[in-house]
């Protein structure tokens, strides 16, 4: 089964991660993701530029139409994803050992697939 | 059959063969593994081309042979080895076909082995006894090809590390690591079986592949019921394969299905497998799955089934072996018997159970049984749930039309 995390930052996340605390955390995210590769569960992993480069399209007036920012004010911005293979267990349990869970949140949400069992 | 697939085929069947006696005269799984792989796919490249060698399977293990001395090579504190293996005669390869059956039964047995997580023993085993390259495995389960290799590289080496030996386990384990073996062929079937659309020709691909590993490993023990059993689900489950897809990839359930396109001639084989096999051996739960899959198999029509006996039938895998999916299929055989009252009755039972609580397939079937007994509103309800918690996008497509019909 694939599940994708979802890694919502809180903000100051970018600042921190500027930091000497924050070369030591972007080592640990490293490390995390250097055992998902070696142990054969990572599907793929991107980082997002900051929520500020974001442009929204939707339709406005019947025509679609480009805004500057994110769709919504939130508190906390998508700042990346992990897609892993592997047990749903597993999953949450690398949710849980990710680095700044401390302020910030992660979501593990299943991929869906394109088969099924009859019915 | 082209050369091509009559070439891809017989190196297939030789894999294991060779792999089982490289590890068995040199050890070291790891290093054969890759060796074999490699001669494998020089067969691949030569053959259809050179023409098939007069012993193919001489001819890969004198190439397995030679890489793994190579790689030995390479790696100079290894010396010994090298000179141990270039003192053996390769030309008494012909020697390493007597124990060929206990060879691929010892690779199957060491693939499936306890130390490793399901996912990495379907990898291993397709690799290394079906013979299959990476990328195929990888294409099939939709992951990178790198990953796949890393599971694959990882999968050998907990294997190497936890003393896995090539030799077949005594007493109590057979049978404890038999059961690993079976299961795992089974979840190489479903992961094939589950496909409806898109990559289906690779996944299909599974699904052959596991009904063959299965064939061979009864060659292999033919007075095992139980892998008997297995070889008939398998049967009796994929002669469906044809009717219970749409062209568009939606689901048809069971009752709705075209019989007519059912696979004939699988049924016969699977319905022929179970009647030999059920009155020897000990009664499993792989005999008692392709027993209920035997009944539907065997009505002419969805209103004809036997459910009587499906019921009695689960009753019986229930106490063989209790699991909330079971007791799920039982309370659908029980609707069917006594009414879809008596059905929900038995599926609030499984409310408690934190395995299905949160299960789309618990809800589903719910939703199946309030429609039967005409409560439109909390069937349809139920079905709109059911689709919000499948992570199949045909199972989803399916509930919604099942909720949009009672609108």
């Amino acid at each position: 089964m694939k599940y994708m995390l979802l890694i919502y930052d809180a903000p100051g996340t970018r600042e921190l991660f500027q930091s000497d605390e924050g070369r030591e955390l972007m080592g640990r995210v490293e490390a995390i993701v250097a055992e998902l590769r070696e142990r054969g569960e990572l599907v793929g992993t991107q980082g997002l530029a900051d929520a500020s480069t974001a442009r929204t399209v939707r339709l406005q007036d019947g025509a679609p139409a480009v805004t500057d920012g994110p769709f919504a004010e939130a508190k906390e911005q998508l700042g990346g994803y992990v897609i892993v293979d592997c047990e749903h267990e597993r999953a949450l349990e690398i949710a849980m050992r990710w680095p700044l869970i401390g302020t910030n949140a992660i979501e593990v949400r299943p991929v869906m697939f394109d088969g099924g069992a009859e019915m | 059959m082209s050369a091509q697939g009559g070439v891809e085929d017989l190196l297939r069947r030789l894999a294991p063969q060779v792999l089982g006696a490289l590890v068995r005269r040199y050890g070291q799984f790891d290093a054969c593994e890759d060796a074999v792989q490699e001669a494998l796919i020089a067969a691949a490249e030569q053959w259809p081309v050179q023409g098939v060698p007069e012993d193919p399977r001489a001819w890969l293990f004198a190439v397995a042979s030679r890489r793994l001395v190579d790689a030995w090579r390479s790696d100079s504190a290894r010396r010994a080895r090298e000179e141990r293996v270039a003192a053996l005669d390769l030309a008494d390869a012909a020697d390493a076909t007597a124990l060929e059956g206990d060879d691929t039964l010892a690779l199957l047995f060491l693939c499936c082995h306890p130390a490793l997580t399901p996912p990495s023993q379907i990898a291993l085993t397709l690799r290394a006894v079906g013979g299959l390259a990476t990328d195929e495995i990888a294409r099939a389960f939709l992951v990178p090809e790198a990953t796949m290799a890393q599971r694959i590289g990882r999968a050998k080496q907990r294997v190497k590390a936890s003393g896995g030996a090539f030799a077949m386990p005594a007493g109590d384990e057979r049978a404890v690591r038999l059961r690993a073996v079976l299961h795992v062929l089974y979840l190489i079937f479903n992961e094939g079986y589950t496909a409806s659309s898109g990559s289906e020709l690779q996944r299909r691909e599974l699904t052959r592949e596991a009904i063959r590993l299965t064939r061979l490993l009864r060659r292999l023990l033919p007075d095992d019921a139980e892998v008997a059993g297995l070889l008939a689900l398998m049967l009796l489950t994929d002669a469906r394969r044809d009717a219970r897809t749409t062209a568009d990839g939606d689901l048809v359930p069971l009752a709705e299905q075209d019989r007519g396109r059912w696979d004939g001639a699988a049924i016969a084989e699977g319905v022929a497998l179970l009647t030999a096999t059920l009155p020897r051996g000990r009664i499993g739960p792989y005999q008692l799955q392709a027993a209920i899959a035997a009944v539907h198999a065997e009505a002419p029509s969805a209103e004809a089934t036997d459910w009587p006996q499906i019921l009695a039938l689960y009753a019986l895998l229930e106490r063989v072996e209790p699991s909330p999916m079971v007791t799920l299929n039982r309370a659908v055989a029980l609707a069917m018997v006594d009414g879809p009252r008596a059905g929900l009755e038995l599926l609030a039972t499984l409310d408690a159970d934190a395995r299905l609580a949160e299960h789309h397939r618990l809800v589903a079937v719910r939703a199946h049984l309030l429609e039967m007994a005409g409560e439109r509103d909390t069937a349809r309800a139920a079905y709109r749930e059911a689709a919000r918690r499948t992570t199949s996008l045909p199972e989803q497509r399916h509930l919604e039309r099942r909720a949009a019909r009672l609108a």
